[in-house]
């Protein structure tokens, strides 16, 4: 059974250094244009763009052998792109290795943190986009579709997206493990900069509301509370008003400690029955190691949760084959049902072919012309 | 076909779904590295039901709440065990508060039922019809069933307790409820304990005003005893002297202790029973 007729090109994070993906990167105006172009093809009778900051795959339906190598050139022009360099570094599959790669990319798999979940998400909106732009048909529709619950089978059967594994989200995690829920947690954040302000960030698309930040300037402690819609506090107050808060995230550059064991001692008098939760992402670190021998005090610095986001990272790793075992099922199944709508319509492409000079066989295939048609 | 099966085979089948439950949860655990959830559930309330069963043909045949004999005791408090984890563990559907419940469950009706002893002596009409006492005895073995719920969620506390101190958080310890809830639903299910303890001693009382020789001092004491420590527990456990690891340590020994103060608890009845209320079985 033919398997021309479905493919998908593109290049991804594991062919291309993030140099080559910054040239290659398309942006919304890029994609429309490109989409416009495409869709002028005679023999691309359906496609669809996916464009990511790790990705860019561009999947089509065929009626004519020399669709992909089209789109292909197509899209080195619009990006200035040497050709060449391109073919290179691109990825190009075809009937149901094609079908197995979306599968894969939706589930996680394919991802740079495997079984990250946003790119289901992307998938699904390059589709939502395709079909809005009237540019998917009865073949990519089905493969899409089948292919989302494919991969939400994946997701919910295997392990491949449990735990977290990044550091800011571990620390989420641990926190919730403390506290259940982080909607009445009082938050603070000792430092303004970048890793803090991910950390918070975090926190807050988890339900955290009520965050303070302190720092060593306080205009750039105000600055961050109002870019998180959070509250600021002079950094001198931070040991003085330790018992108000359960959760400290620690993330100044200071030379030394900036809670104490005593300062954490006094708070915890103050509040014995409530858990208070140390993040310590400082170098040199932020709060005495001795906190932790507090009762109820839990204190985790960068070290512990970078173990715990490798351990995560590890477990999932783990749960590829399995997950691969299941994709590979249902990409057989889904090939199985869209292969001869595909292979009709390559023979009917071919038999054109065949019968006009639209394409001879001596030509390359990035040398064919685009025939302007009428979308079906 | 149903009506000719004795209590004990009831409470056979009820020990084999609390058993099943237990297993299934193991397995889940060693497979997958998640708890059964729902399925623990199901099982444990299928064993509950059944439970209720022949505890029912039980207590028509001798007359009263079973609580003559340390069979009917041990099987009672695993009742009301379940009875609160089929309320609460709604909550706790996704944690291992189903698997511990189903573990202690079997374990409690298991043991009764292969200590033959235990069940040597059928007494009837061991309240001597009087509601008030079986209500008294009735409520006091319910509170050890929330005892021994919150003995089971001390323990959790511990585990979870101890993958943070020592940050192990992954497998199946991430299926733990959050020390907090587990905190507060300890000092709950305490309080719980200590109420209808004491409920149990009120109505206990007045029966031993008006008749100061029927109760023997030994089990007196020894109620009373029980209600105390427990009581102190939650008092200190409020005032914020008794908290995090050793307010769990303290609910699990208080447990214990519990646990062996139905020995002379029981010996102590025998002795105050009139002849004609036991009946060899």
């Amino acid at each position: 059974m033919s398997t021309e007729g479905f493919f998908v090109i593109g290049t991804t994070h594991h062919r291309a250094s993030l140099e080559v993906r910054e040239k290659l990167a398309l942006t919304s105006d890029g994609v429309a244009a490109l989409q416009a172009e495409l869709a002028t093809f005679a023999g691309l009778k359906e496609f669809a763009v996916l464009t990511t900051c790790n990705r860019v795959e561009f999947y089509g339906v065929a009626s004519h052998p020399d669709a992909a190598a089209q789109v292909s050139a197509a899209f080195c022009a619009r990006q200035q792109f040497d050709r060449t360099t391109f073919e290179q570094i691109c990825l190009s599959l075809r009937g149901r290795e094609a079908v197995q790669h979306l599968i894969e990319v939706s589930a996680g798999l394919d991802s740079q943190m495997i079984g990250e979940t946003e790119i289901f998400g992307q998938v699904k909106d390059a589709y939502a986009a395709a079909q809005a732009k009237g540019s998917t048909g009865p073949i990519l529709n089905r493969i899409f579709q089948k292919g989302f619950q494919a991969a939400k089978h994946v997701r919910t059967h295997t392990a491949i997206t449990e735990g977290q594994v990044s550091v800011a989200n571990v620390a989420v995690d641990l926190a919730l493990t403390i506290y259940g829920s982080l909607k009445s947690t009082g938050i603070l954040l000792l430092g303004a900069g970048d890793i803090g302000e991910k950390t918070a960030k975090a926190f807050q698309s988890r339900g955290a509301a009520a965050l303070t930040v302190a720092s060593r300037h306080f205009e750039r402690a105000m600055e961050l509370a109002t870019t998180l819609g959070a509250s600021a506090m002079p950094f001198e107050q931070r040991e003085h008003r330790l018992a108000e808060f359960d959760i400290v995230v620690c993330a100044t550059s200071a030379p030394d400690t900036v809670v104490s064991l005593a300062a954490t001692q006094a708070a915890m008098a103050k509040r014995p029955a409530r858990p208070l939760f140390f993040i310590d992402q400082a170098l040199p670190r932020d709060v005495d190691p001795a906190v932790a021998k507090l009762e109820n005090v839990f204190l985790y610095n960068l070290d512990d949760l970078a173990k715990i986001a490798e351990e995560n990272r590890a477990a999932r790793a783990a749960e590829i084959a399995k997950c691969r075992a299941i994709v590979t099922q249902k990409a057989d199944a889904l090939w199985h049902h869209v292969a001869p709508q595909v292979a009709a319509l390559a023979g009917q492409g071919a038999a054109a072919v065949n019968g006009s000079s639209l394409a001879r066989a001596d030509e390359k295939p990035g040398d064919a012309e685009p025939v302007p048609a009428p979308r079906p | 076909m149903f009506a000719d099966l004795t209590d004990r085979t009831w409470l056979w089948a009820a020990a084999g779904f609390y058993l099943a439950g237990f297993a299934q949860g193991t397995y889940s655990l060693l497979r997958s590295g998640r708890p059964a959830g729902v399925a623990t559930y199901v099982l444990i309330a299928a064993g509950y039901a059944l439970q209720l069963v022949g505890l029912g043909i039980r207590g028509r045949l001798v007359g009263g709440c079973p609580l003559g004999n340390t069979f009917e005791i041990f099987q009672f408090t695993a009742w009301s065990s379940i009875s609160l984890y089929l309320l609460i563990g709604v909550k706790f559907r996704a944690s291992l508060l189903g698997y511990f419940s189903s573990s202690l469950a079997a374990v409690l009706t298991l043991l009764s039922l292969a200590i033959p002893a235990w069940d040597a002596t059928l007494r009837t009409h061991v309240f001597g019809d009087n509601p008030w006492i079986e209500m008294h005895a009735a409520l006091a073995v319910f509170s050890y069933g929330v005892f021994a719920l919150l003995s089971l969620t001390s323990i959790m506390f511990l585990l979870r307790n101890y993958s943070l101190q020592h940050k192990h958080v992954g497998g199946w310890f991430s299926f733990l409820p959050s020390i907090l809830d587990l905190d507060h639903i300890g000092v709950r299910l305490l309080g719980a304990g200590v109420a209808i303890l004491a409920a149990s001693l009120a109505v206990g009382s007045i029966y031993w005003l008006r008749d100061v020789s029927s109760v023997n001092l030994t089990k007196l004491l020894v109620t009373i005893a029980v209600w105390a420590a427990y009581t102190g527990a939650l008092t200190l456990r409020l005032r914020g002297r008794l908290l995090a690891k050793r307010f769990a340590w303290a609910c699990l020994g208080l447990f214990l202790v519990a646990l062996l103060s139905l020995g002379p608890v029981d010996q102590s009845r025998h002795g105050n029973l009139p002849p004609a209320a036991d009946a060899a079985r």
